[in-house]
């Protein structure tokens, strides 16, 4: 229980860090910080699938919001420093390395069904219930839109209102807009 | 954009038929074979990619206009909303499955309660919606008029 205050503490500081700081790369930086953080919450919490999404998305946000503030303010690492740095990331990819070796070696044998062997599981429910209960015969489908039918409404949500809003930023109206707001925001 | 040589547009105009029937066939038969709304209305979407690519995006625009599209697409919403707040209306939970017993039986076409249904909607949402913004990032490229009032 302990482990979720002291990452419950570490989000609160790295978000007021990111909130309060006056550098663009290093609020960036904090707000991947707190990311990784509530993903890892998201994993003692025993929630893997909405673990992985996050951190997922925590990377693609990190890379875009990098990619826009490292033309800002550039920050340029030069001399010793530089050394010490490729020391450091060398060292984490031998980590990372040796970590993943040790993970493949406790992978099942490719084509092994790992979950038929603990019937509580709510995929071996799906696979016998599934026909009686919902009376497709696809399982996917009985899945998708029976039982997990919140997710597809929260995928048809996302999908609706990003097209909703390419669709906005991309008309003509909207250029049109920003061209005859341009002339005055300077001044 | 004018549209390619009168090779490609006969062979996709003939062609256009078969991917639009297809896409009717995976979304009709989601709950029966591997498929379903998602993958049949981006099946949908491409007949009318390959129509854009073929003759041009002007041609589609009198087929579909967008105006047409962006109904469709609140449409799909609509219907796949309305299939999940009924069943709190006829008794049961959200999203609950209240046809399930009223018809058919299973492996046959007309069975699985809303399932079928909900193919049915998610798949011209996600085809209307995709077609749209692969046609509005063609015409804004061009930097032609999209709006339709």
């Amino acid at each position: 229980m302990t482990i979720f205050y002291i990452l419950l503490i570490f989000i609160v500081i790295a978000s007021l860090i990111a909130v309060e700081t006056t550098d663009l790369l290093s609020a960036v930086i904090c707000v991947g910080a707190m990311g990784f953080g509530v993903s890892l919450l998201f994993l003692f919490l025993r929630a893997p699938d909405i673990a992985i999404t996050q951190i997922v998305v925590e990377i693609l946000g990190l890379i875009i919001l990098i990619r826009a503030t490292i033309s800002r303010d550039l920050t340029f690492i030069s001399g010793d420093k530089e050394f010490f740095a490729t020391i450091v990331s060398v060292a984490i990819v031998f980590v990372i390395f040796l970590a993943g070796l040790r993970v493949f070696e406790t992978l099942p044998e490719f084509g092994t069904p790992v979950f038929a062997e603990r019937p509580d599981t709510a995929s071996q429910t799906y696979i016998r219930e599934g026909l009686a209960k919902t009376g497709a015969a696809n399982v996917v489908a009985s899945v998708i839109l029976d039982y997990r039918a919140y997710d597809t409404l929260g995928e048809a949500t996302v999908l609706f209102t990003s097209i909703i809003g390419a669709t906005v930023i991309l008309r003509r109206s909207a250029k049109r807009t920003i061209d005859t707001l341009r002339p005055v925001s300077p001044s | 954009m004018k549209g390619m040589t009168i090779i490609v547009k006969t062979i996709s105009s003939w062609v256009k038929v078969l991917i639009f029937i297809f896409g009717i066939y995976i979304i009709l038969f989601g709950h029966l074979t591997p498929g379903g709304g998602f993958a049949g209305g981006v099946i949908l979407a491409s007949s009318y990619v390959l129509l854009m690519l073929a003759f041009g995006s002007d041609f589609v625009q009198k087929d579909l206009p967008l105006a047409l599209d962006s109904k469709l697409d609140c449409l799909g919403a609509f219907a796949f909303i309305m299939i999940a707040i009924l069943p709190c209306v006829f008794g049961g939970a959200f999203f609950a499955n209240f046809l399930v017993d009223r018809y058919g039986q299973p492996f046959e076409l007309l069975s699985a309660g809303t399932i079928p249904l909900s193919n049915i909607a998610i798949g011209l949402k996600v085809g209307a919606s995709l077609f749209l913004v692969i046609f509005s990032l063609a015409v804004c490229r061009k930097g032609a008029e999209l709006d339709d009032e």
